[in-house]
């Protein structure tokens, strides 16, 4: 992966404060953050140390306090809601911990929806709902409802739906979290692959340390600040950043 | 999708669908009942004036309605305006409330109609038993069939008394209703005068001119209040039509009420419809908040909003529609049949339509404000 390609996403020295008088917060203290297409990152850290927010602010979905967000090189400071939302429609998929599927709309219908929010309608949607739904390996499940899906499944769909519009970016947030090893270890491998085949920069957030076998990069954050960042090396097979992430842990 | 959407949301939950299609229904009964019976209550208001044969109508001044026209006038009148130029005919009518004293006892309010076929002024348009000629007999009169209970008689044949004179029914019409619960009584103009105790004069209630093809209609009228006098009043057809209902609807309260309880049905229906639809927002807000952070504007989702209230609107129209039509056809033979008329049918398609819209301002308002980071923390 080379270094030196320009981010699709960038942050610098973010900042947010969350809650008003003696119960505010500063959840983010100064984060500079990028991201490149072709690469999964993981942003790990133990709860309260602002990944979340981190994942909202990067999506365009909570404004910061301070510091500069640039989605696809425009700055975001100062777009109206809508606008944000058009930046996000544009560049962004997102993928939610607990799928945020639409219980009354099958796995098809879930993913048109996505491109509907875009303006593409008709069959050329639908057919392309159906593309992605079969590249998630759910191809017989396209008339089920969430209530019929397993976890996983329910997962791959939110995943179909976060790539059907060929977002840029796609923000994972805790993707593995409600799933066992088996579909924990299928959607990361799905993503990973995301990264790679479409050339997309996929981060998700995560504590789970199964997903680290997947990771080109893995950026750690506590109390609100990056405190460290590990990039696979180049020609390390993907499993091994696991490994070297243990042994550089170990080593202090 | 939209359509979809809203239709899965709204049909998601049974019960609520149910609470909102109640709420519609009920408004669209309510309000179609009463501007039915407002409709209903205007054509019996006005329908022996749109049926009588005459542009002008000479009344006493301060003539009410048809069924009270006050003073009588007299044939000196009729001749002034015979003179006039531009009139072809003036042709008298007798109209008065009168006693009806039932065969078996008591008595009941009746409106006579005294009228000659030969001067083709006014004659019972809805005939079923009987004709004209049969009127003509001695003491010979025509009543609505509706009312036969009401006047404790038969019909054909049977005999009963008209202040103090004896009349004998000759004829039926059906459905000549009258908004004020007297029934009519057609009669000759010299029997109608005896009836209501002015037998042997020429005394009149109204006199309908009818006038020459090429007269103008105002130019008569104003030619004829200078020769009338001012104890006389020329009106013509709309304006004695606008005055008996202005009388009888809203000098007598019955045209507001039922107004008002149009409105009502309205107000009500707007608040359950509104309350429905903004606890079914409230229940999708999650996944309004998704549509949000996938990156929908908020039109979009104001859609689908919009459209969850445009197909309550078209269910809860078509189920109110088909009952009122089904109390419209049980009110038929009633004494104050309801109407229904394409123009109505439409106007409260518009009113269902616009009673949705303005509920969905409260879900509408809710969802705006909905924060997209929201999907975070579920």
């Amino acid at each position: 992966m080379s270094q030196k390609q320009k981010p699709i996403l960038s942050a610098k020295n973010v900042k947010k404060e969350l809650g008003k008088g003696a119960g505010r917060v500063l959840a983010l203290r100064g984060v500079d953050m990028t991201l490149k297409s072709g690469e999964l990152t993981l942003l790990m850290g133990p709860s309260g140390s602002g990944k979340t927010t981190l994942l909202s602010i990067l999506g365009c979905i909570l404004a910061p306090t301070s510091g500069t967000i640039k989605v696809a090189g425009q700055d975001t400071a100062h777009l109206n809601p809508e606008e944000l939302a058009q930046l996000r429609r544009k560049h962004i998929g997102y993928i939610f911990q607990s799928y945020n599927l639409f219980p009354t709309l099958n796995a098809l219908e879930n993913v048109r929806i996505a491109l509907d929010v875009l303006g593409q309608k008709g069959y050329p949607a639908a057919q392309r709902a159906e593309e992605v739904l079969h590249e998630v390996g759910l191809g017989q499940r396209l008339k089920s409802f969430p209530s019929n899906l397993s976890g996983g499944e329910q997962q791959r769909v939110a995943v179909a739906r976060a790539i059907a519009s060929s977002p840029d970016i796609v923000l994972a947030d805790e993707p593995t979290a409600a799933l066992d090893s088996e579909n924990g270890h299928a959607v990361m491998a799905l993503l990973a692959k995301i990264a790679k085949e479409q050339k997309r920069s996929v981060l998700a957030v995560t504590h789970d340390p199964r997903t680290l076998g997947y990771a080109d990069r893995v950026v750690r954050i506590e109390d609100g600040q990056i405190v460290g960042e590990e990039r696979r090396p180049d020609g390390l097979d993907a499993p091994e950043i696991a490994d070297l992430t243990k042994r550089r842990k170990a080593n202090g | 999708m939209i359509l979809t959407l809203a239709f899965r949301n709204l049909f998601h939950d049974r019960i609520r669908l149910a609470v909102t299609l109640v709420g519609i229904l009920f408004s669209i009964v309510l309000v179609a009942v009463q501007l039915g019976l407002y409709l209903g209550s205007s054509r019996m208001i006005t329908a022996m004036i749109e049926r009588a044969n005459g542009e002008l109508w000479i009344t006493t001044y301060g003539a009410k309605s048809f069924e009270d026209g006050g003073m009588l006038l007299t044939q000196a009148e009729r001749h002034q305006a015979l003179a006039t130029p531009g009139v072809k005919a003036v042709v008298p009518l007798v109209v008065r409330f009168q006693e009806w004293r039932k065969p078996s006892g008591g008595s009941t309010r009746v409106v006579v109609v005294g009228a000659d076929k030969e001067d083709g002024g006014l004659e019972p348009w809805a005939l079923v038993n009987g004709s004209w000629a049969d009127i003509k007999a001695p003491d010979a009169i025509a009543v609505d069939k509706t009312y036969l209970d009401e006047l404790d008689i038969e019909g054909i044949g049977s005999t009963a008394q008209i202040g103090t004179g004896r009349v004998r029914v000759r004829a039926l019409t059906n459905r000549i209703r009258s908004f004020t619960r007297s029934p009519y009584v057609f009669t000759p103009l010299s029997r109608a005068r005896k009836l209501i105790g002015a037998g042997g004069s020429q005394l009149t209630t109204f006199f309908l001119v009818q006038l020459n093809p090429s007269a103008n209609a105002e130019t008569v009228r104003s030619e004829l209040r200078s020769r009338l006098g001012s104890d006389t009043e020329v009106l013509t057809k709309k304006e004695f039509r606008d005055r008996s209902l202005t009388q009888w609807l809203f000098r007598t309260g019955a045209g507001v009420a039922l107004i008002g309880g149009a409105l009502l049905g309205i107000l009500v229906g707007t608040v359950i419809v509104a309350q429905t639809l903004y606890s079914s927002t409230k229940d999708h807000l999650n996944e309004f908040a998704t549509l949000r952070a996938l990156g929908s504007s908020s039109g979009y989702i104001h859609q689908v909003i919009l459209a969850q209230a445009g197909l309550s609107a078209v269910v809860g129209y078509i189920l109110g529609m088909v009952i009122s039509l089904g109390v419209l056809w049980l009110s038929r033979s009633s004494p104050l049949p309801l109407v229904m008329t394409p123009s109505l049918a439409v106007a409260l398609f518009a009113l269902t339509i616009g009673m949705c819209a303005i509920s969905a301002v409260s879900a509408i308002i809710k969802v705006t404000k909905i924060d997209p980071a929201t999907v975070f923390s579920r």
